[in-house]
């Protein structure tokens, strides 16, 4: 069962129209809240009235900020660095707006109609002030002393606080020793990735209802992090976290920022305690273009010692990440991950790297599938490439210079990532390149891209190579159960974000229970039916909830065993599970079925056989360290000289995921990374006036690829670096298809232009395409 | 502006007597008023496409349409695509075959886009249908799959 093609079982009711997203939870009597938004970058608030908007019949209620005063800021998720505290958001804006989307008052209303109106009565009264958009510029001021201490809330007064939220710095080896030889030669890169995010189909939304009968807060529409959001709700409503109930139903759509807690989420939540109605809050996309996170949007600067063989003996870099107006719930996480990941595949036995986080009146920033990775790879791989070129070698053959050997995995980094210390812990690097080069051709490819250049036309071969991670832990938890028909259920903390989690968790399960897959119902992102999950992101649940299950099927397995051998009085080695039924191995017509094992564990025949009561199990999986999944991506691109147009021919993906427990679902994962990669480094960016009003509010102007920007993708999946940390040898799949798309795009589009080196931001635009493209001459070897 | 004006929608086969305001769109009429919670709201402004739905046949956005201009008018859902709970139409079983959805919120529209086209011109070819995907927006397969389902529904409709 594992590693087969299974159908999801996700599909069968998504393709009926019966799922139930955030907007399909409905309650008798409820209530709509509709967002009041700030629409200048930066000002002071003067005065916020709400009377008009209360006059409307049916309006309920509206908020501003002396309404929420008593509530905290919004706190961190992940890498929460102390320094980081006095940039939080409040819930709504605290006398200074910072960003144009920022909630400055709320309203609850009988319809989402007349809460639109009523919210468009509301009268906001702010005096402007000079935007700061350009997080390349000296740090200004940001927070007065009295709003950082408040935003920090440690209790001791705080000064004020410059734009630079955080400065940090990671390296190994010696840097300045290494350079200080003046040995070999120094290849300076800059390189600008654009502000983009993730864009699920399903804008975010949340239906909140306080049980009076239960005594319980239960609430509908959550994503990714359940569990977490969960304690959060708790803390802010005073009630205990296990009378918050709150259940994920079905996600349309993650990518990271999805899911988080936002401040409209503590606003249903409170509303629904306050004013003892269901309260339901569904965001429209205008809205989340301006008010869900952004990411992306950093500004590399790099600086390589290298050896004439291309051996880069060591790494120098900075970069600037474009934080938005406030600090939410992953601090300083997609800082951090750049920083850790930038080496990717490479030995670099000198490296140093300087983050610079800070602050801009614009969308705050949080992660985006491969979160500093997509953009650590865009600018490791650009310098590649230009060393390279700068010494007249191979791309191919720098990049095999430079690579990890395969003796030396387990490879430990002397560095952290997310909070672990980095072990690459298995792969093949070199392999995985041989593989690519040979099953799709790469020596054929470039043959045929320089003949057409040759024959006149711009066309162009790139590639980019990387290493992601995945199943960061620290532990996940599964339970089987069988009923006393038969029916296997697993039920665990895991969220679904779309992926088909389900499908997988159950084909592990299947695995051992010897059933079909599609016999096992998997019941998951529910804090009422399990006690603890840390959440669908950083690709962590193949290898967390899948070793979970695992686990749990092992000791259900273990337990069905022990009881067939005591009802039909042989020892457990002679019975095995297998079709759902334990069996003597010698005499398979004789055993029982795990029906009727479910039965002889009823409670009262339970205890005469001193076992406890029902045929389930209990399966954990802890892990202290990610594991890191590889792969390589190649495309080929023809550039229309006229129009500037970058079309996208042939995409090309290997991946080394370990084990593929379904390779199906393995390549849909990869090609839907790809699309959304092809975006970025092609079409998407959220522009900003100088005064900081965004310009890419609608989906007319933010632009997503359609059907017609996306090419086949052609996959290889390998399964030559089985992880060697957790029982399935898997590693995630979720992000490997996004990482190096900018990095191939724009090793393709120089390759096309004969310009080495050309390409140093994304998204590509036609217009920087077409001139370069005016200014190419001659035409050189395809490297 | 709260006054609200009867009207009569015919989904799926079945009719619906609603009071709603004029200027309530045919998606939130559709979801709020007839609980027909298939049809899914991605943009509300035209360009996804996950609100798309037969109007006489015809692929419409769900968002772009007041429900009062649809009085007279057939329309089908999502709900109405299958011929009863124990089969499902090609085009849904295509997608399912093809791994053509992942969290399956634009799913709908795709399969009323792709229903559409298909009832009108079965022999549809795979330039044609890329168009024709091309209306709508999927933010998790990078399409190839839903192509490669709706030429399959294509074959099965056509053959």
């Amino acid at each position: 069962m594992i590693g087969a093609r299974a159908l999801r079982l996700e599909d069968p009711v998504l393709l009926r129209g019966a799922g139930r997203y955030a907007a399909d939870t409905y309650h008798a009597g409820e209530l709509h809240m509709r967002v009041v938004r700030s629409p200048v970058a930066h000002g002071r608030v003067r005065a916020v009235d709400v009377a008009d908007a209360l006059r409307l019949d049916g309006v309920v209620a509206a908020w501003t900020y002396d309404d929420v005063a008593d509530l905290p800021a919004i706190g961190f998720r992940l890498t929460p660095r102390e320094e980081l505290l006095p940039y939080r958001q409040p819930v709504l804006a605290r006398g200074v707006v910072r960003y144009v989307g920022e909630p400055v008052a709320v309203v609850f209303a009988t319809s989402a109609y007349l809460a639109e109106d009523a919210a468009e009565r509301v009268v906001v009264e702010i005096d402007q002030l000079p935007a700061h958009i350009d997080p390349d510029a000296d740090p200004v001021a940001w927070v007065d002393a009295e709003q950082a201490t408040w935003a920090a809330g440690l209790g001791t007064p705080l000064p004020e606080q410059d734009s630079e939220a955080t400065r940090f710095v990671t390296e190994y080896g010696d840097v300045e020793a290494a350079f200080a030889t003046g040995a070999g030669r120094i290849i300076e890169l800059d390189a600008v990735i654009g502000r983009h995010t993730g864009v699920p189909m399903e804008c975010r939304g949340l239906v909140a209802h306080y049980v009076e009968a239960d005594q319980e807060l239960v609430i509908d529409g959550a994503a990714k992090v359940p569990f977490w959001n969960r304690d959060a709700i708790a803390d802010v409503t005073g009630l205990a976290p296990s009378q918050v109930v709150v259940r994920e139903t079905h996600v349309g759509g993650g990518f990271g920022p999805r899911g988080e807690l936002y401040p409209e989420d503590v606003l249903v939540a409170l509303a629904a305690m306050r004013l003892r109605a269901p309260v339901k809050w569904i965001e429209d996309r205008q809205e989340h273009l301006l008010a869900t996170n952004h990411s992306r949007g950093q500004h590399h600067r790099l600086r390589a010692l290298v050896e004439e063989d291309g051996f880069i003996r060591a790494l120098d870099a900075t970069f600037t990440l474009d934080q938005g107006a406030y600090v939410r719930t992953h601090g300083a996480t997609v800082g951090s991950l750049t920083s850790s990941m930038l080496p990717g595949p490479y030995v670099i036995p000198n490296f140093r790297v300087e983050a610079h986080v800070r602050l801009t009146h614009k969308t705050p920033h949080g992660t985006y599938r491969s979160p500093g990775r997509y953009e650590g790879t865009f600018a490791r791989e650009r310098l590649v490439d230009k060393i390279a070129a700068e010494l007249g070698l191979g791309r191919e053959q720098v990049r095999r210079r430079n690579f990890i050997a395969v003796e030396d995995m387990p490879y430990e980094r002397p560095i952290q990532a997310m909070g672990t210390s980095m072990v690459h812990d298995s792969g093949d690097y070199r392999l995985l390149l041989d593989k690519m080069s040979e099953g799709y051709d790469f020596p054929g490819i470039r043959a045929e891209v320089a003949a057409r250049r040759a024959a006149g036309e711009a066309v162009g071969f790139g590639f980019g190579y990387f290493v992601e991670k995945s199943g960061i832990g620290p532990v996940e938890g599964a339970r089987i159960s069988v009923d006393t028909r038969g029916r296997v259920s697993v039920t665990c903390g895991a969220s679904s974000v779309g992926q088909g989690v389900d499908t997988v968790l159950a084909q592990v399960a299947a695995e051992t229970l010897g059933i079909p897959h599609d016999e096992i119902r998997v019941v998951r992102g529910r804090t009422d039916r399990f006690g603890y999950g840390r959440g669908a992101f950083a690709t962590r649940l193949s290898v967390m909830a899948g070793s979970a299950v695992a686990n749990a099927a092992a000791a259900l397995r273990d337990k069905a065993v022990r009881v067939a051998a005591h009802e039909l009085k042989v020892s457990v080695e002679e019975l095995e599970l297998a079709d759902g039924a334990v069996r003597l191995v010698a005499d398979p017509g004789r055993g029982l079925s795990l029906a009727e094992i479910a039965r002889l564990l009823e409670p009262v025949c339970a205890v005469e056989i001193k076992e406890d009561p029902g045929l389930d199990a209990d399966g954990w999986f802890r892990s202290d360290h990610m594991t890191y999944p590889y792969g390589l991506h190649a495309a080929v691109v023809r550039l229309d000289r006229g129009t500037g147009q970058t079309v996208v021919e042939r995409y090309l993906v290997g991946y080394d995921v370990g084990r593929a427990l379904n390779p199906t679902l393995v390549e849909g994962q990869i090609a839907g990374g790809v699309a959304q990669g092809l975006g970025g480094a092609l079409y998407e960016e959220f522009l900003y006036a100088d005064d900081g009003t965004p310009l890419c509010t609608t989906f007319m102007d933010y632009l997503i690829p359609t059907a017609h920007e996306v090419p086949p993708i052609e996959i290889l999946i390998t399964e030559d670096a089985p992880s060697p940390i957790n029982p399935l040898g898997v590693k995630g799949a979720g992000e490997g298809g996004v990482t190096a798309v900018a990095a191939a795009i724009a090793s393709a589009v120089d390759d096309a232009l004969q310009r080495p080196g050309a390409i140093t931001s994304v998204p590509i635009r036609p217009q920087a395409v077409h001139d370069l493209a005016a200014r190419a001459t001659g035409s050189r070897a395809t490297g | 502006m709260s006054q609200t004006v009867p009207v009569r929608l015919y989904v799926n086969g079945d009719r619906h007597d609603i009071d709603i305001e004029p200027r309530r769109t045919l998606a939130d009429a559709l979801r709020d008023d007839c609980g027909l919670t298939g049809t899914h709201l991605g943009c509300e402004h035209g360009v996804c496409g996950a609100c798309t739905i037969l109007v006489d046949g015809k692929p419409v956005r769900a968002c772009l349409m007041f429900a009062v201009q649809a009085e007279g008018t057939s329309i089908r859902t999502v709900e109405g695509l299958a011929p009863d709970d124990q089969q499902l139409h090609p085009v849904q079983r295509a997608f399912w075959e093809k791994h053509g959805l992942q969290c399956g919120f634009c799913t709908p529209g795709f399969l009323m886009l792709v229903a559409g086209q298909l009832e009108e011109k079965p022999e549809t070819d795979e330039e044609e249908m890329r168009d024709v995907l091309s209306s709508n927006l999927c933010r998790c397969t990078g399409y190839q799959n839903i192509l490669k389902a709706s030429m399959a529904a294509a074959e099965e409709m056509s053959g």
